[in-house]
């Protein structure tokens, strides 16, 4: 039997179970999983700021940090060095143009979460969510994109508009939900 | 010995003819076997071989056949592992030599300490241990895996004169077997305002991507085994998320971690690196699908064509919207084209391996293949793609990833001293 085949010939098997019983048909080996239970995987912070933990930080406050644990690879003031510049907009003119996060992203809340899921390259998950948000204030307020006093928090990080918001097109919109 | 007429210019043979007689075998005998050689016994044969080991290893004359590392060692940056495709066959990409992209390093992953948590728009969030993923029931399909990455080679303005490893190494294509996660979807219960899954890893960067929904009760599985053992380290054992198809980078290894939402979660991978600029400086988004594309293996860059005569000319096929249909083959650099044999069993969304006889002259030649796939969608030109999508502004090297996506076809030319070069044709 093909692949396609089986896989339809389960889901109704599935399906026609599931309208008369309240679990589905399967081993049913997954374990209730609490909130609590979660909380130390549930860093998902999606572009509406779902997601974004409480906390805050400034740029101030970031860039202490920015000198401390980030510097050694992207460089003086975010100007780039073994890794990617964290500063900077150069235009966008030829296909393989540099995509920075000021000429490119569309959405703030992706630098919290690169952040906070990813860096320090050497050390992910390490980070406070106060530095976090410090750190994404920095970098933020380093390219323009938020004044150096502004607070990044999980009601102000949302609302910051990203230059290039309105750069993208959905190469198969059929297939988006 | 009977001749057999061409099936387009420039010497393409048609196949069954050729499987049923034996043409041009004297000009192959010629350069490939030593007249008047004495057979004796050699080594080998004359004394008990070594001992034979817990888990084999390819012949020790076949070193050749290894990936090509970008980052061997190991610096604190992405690493890449290309497939050797111009010393493969068939349609199974060996587990040691399926290519890899790791953003931080391979995660040596503990399967007994390893978990599968589902949440968000659910009724029940769950977590599973491996054991229990293992008693699941499972599915097994053979699917290419393809870096969105891939052939980015061919976005540069002048062809680059490499290998179809070095060009397009980033696509392998193994049997998956696993678990379907539309099963594991159905216990957790979906709860009907879910419209994308956002799957992450358990490596250090904590890999996230988002998939439409429809996509994750289609044909996603939580793959557990490639090509009949367990999962790869450095393809996300233990656990690994297929989506067969579509773009490599949205297939999460050492998945870990799904959550039901409303929203995609526009992760750094989304955002930024798999979000291809355009020539008017706008980015294609969300490009799920690895689009029908073939490449000739056999010959191509690096090899040499030892004399005229009969030569199979062989490549490689797929589609992420399902079967190969067809592929023709040029000899002539696309002014007539030829019909390949398609090697059984012609799969959804997999490698099919096209096979076709050409009796080489001698002269000049320009191989190209363009594939067709059961949905109607053909492979474009190359000048369709540089239209759409643009080209790099200068030569890029080999390594540099200009852009993303590009399906065009691949040319190779022949000299006359049997020298492959690479062309745009």
């Amino acid at each position: 039997m093909r692949a396609e085949a089986y896989d339809m010939y389960m889901r109704s098997l599935l399906l026609s179970l599931l309208s008369s019983a309240a679990l589905a048909a399967g081993p049913n080996l997954g374990l209730p999983l609490s909130p609590e239970e979660l909380s130390q995987w549930d860093i998902n912070v999606l572009p509406d700021g779902t997601g974004l933990p409480p906390g805050s930080g400034t740029s101030k406050q970031g860039a202490a940090i920015y000198a401390q644990k980030c510097m050694h690879c992207h460089g003086e003031a975010g100007k780039g060095g073994v890794n990617a510049a964290l500063v900077g907009a150069p235009p966008i003119k030829t296909i393989e143009a540099a995509k920075t996060i000021a000429n490119f992203w569309p959405y703030a809340t992706t630098v919290f979460d690169v952040i906070r899921r990813s860096m320090p390259w050497q050390q992910p998950r390490t980070l406070t969510n106060e530095e976090a948000y410090a750190l994404t204030a920095y970098i933020l307020a380093q390219n323009k994109l938020i004044g150096e006093q502004d607070v990044m928090n999980a009601q102000t990080l949302p609302r910051v508009r990203m230059p290039n918001r309105d750069g993208f097109i959905p190469r198969f919109p059929d297939k988006l939900p | 010995m009977k001749r057999i007429q061409p099936v387009a210019a420039n010497g393409l043979l048609d196949r069954r003819e050729f499987l049923r007689g034996g043409a041009g075998l004297a000009a192959a005998m010629m350069a490939y076997s030593v007249k008047g050689e004495t057979l004796t016994e050699p080594p080998w044969s004359k004394e008990p071989g070594t001992t034979v080991t817990a888990y084999g290893k390819p012949s020790k004359f076949e070193k050749a056949a290894t990936r090509t590392l970008s980052n061997p060692k190991g610096e604190p940056r992405t690493q890449h592992a290309r497939t050797p495709h111009h010393l493969l066959q068939g349609m199974a990409t060996p587990n040691g030599l399926h290519f890899v992209i790791s953003h931080a390093g391979n995660a040596e992953i503990d399967p007994a300490q390893h978990r599968l948590a589902i949440h968000g728009l659910v009724k029940r969030p769950l977590v599973f241990t491996v054991d229990a993923l293992m008693r699941y029931p499972m599915v097994s399909r053979f699917t290419f895996v393809e870096c969105g990455g891939n052939s980015a080679p061919l976005f540069s303005p002048e062809p680059l004169q490499a290998n179809p490893q070095a060009l397009h190494g980033l696509v392998s294509c193994a049997e998956w077997t696993g678990v379907p996660l539309s099963i594991l979807l159905d216990e957790a219960g979906v709860d009907p305002k879910a419209r994308w899954v956002i799957a992450e890893g358990a490596d250090s960067p904590h890999l996230s991507r988002s998939v439409p929904i429809a996509k994750a009760l289609d044909d996603a599985m939580v793959a557990l085994y490639q090509n009949g053992e367990r999962v790869m380290p450095d393809n996300g054992y233990p656990t690994r998320l297929l989506l067969p198809g579509w773009e490599g980078n949205m297939n999460v290894k050492w998945l870990r971690r799904l959550q039901l939402t409303e929203q995609p979660a526009m992760s750094y991978y989304e955002s930024r690196t798999y979000a291809p600029i355009l020539p008017n400086g706008k980015a294609y988004q969300f490009y799920f699908i690895q689009e029908v594309k073939s490449f000739i293996t056999r010959p191509s860059v690096g090899m040499e064509m030892k004399g005229a005569g009969v030569y199979e000319i062989s490549g490689i096929a797929y589609s992420g919207n399902g079967r190969i249909a067809r592929v023709m083959v040029s000899a002539d650099g696309g002014e007539t084209w030829a019909q390949a044999a398609l090697q059984e069993p012609v799969l959804s969304k997999s490698f099919t391996r096209f096979r076709i006889p050409w009796q080489w002259n001698g002269g000049p030649a320009v191989l190209q293949s363009r594939a067709w796939d059961e949905a109607g969608h053909v492979q474009p030109t190359r000048a369709q793609i540089v239209a759409a999508r643009g080209q790099a502004s200068r030569v890029p090297p080999v390594a540099a990833f200009t852009s993303q996506h590009y399906n065009g076809p691949t040319s190779w030319a022949v000299d006359a001293s049997g020298g492959v070069r690479h062309v745009y044709a």
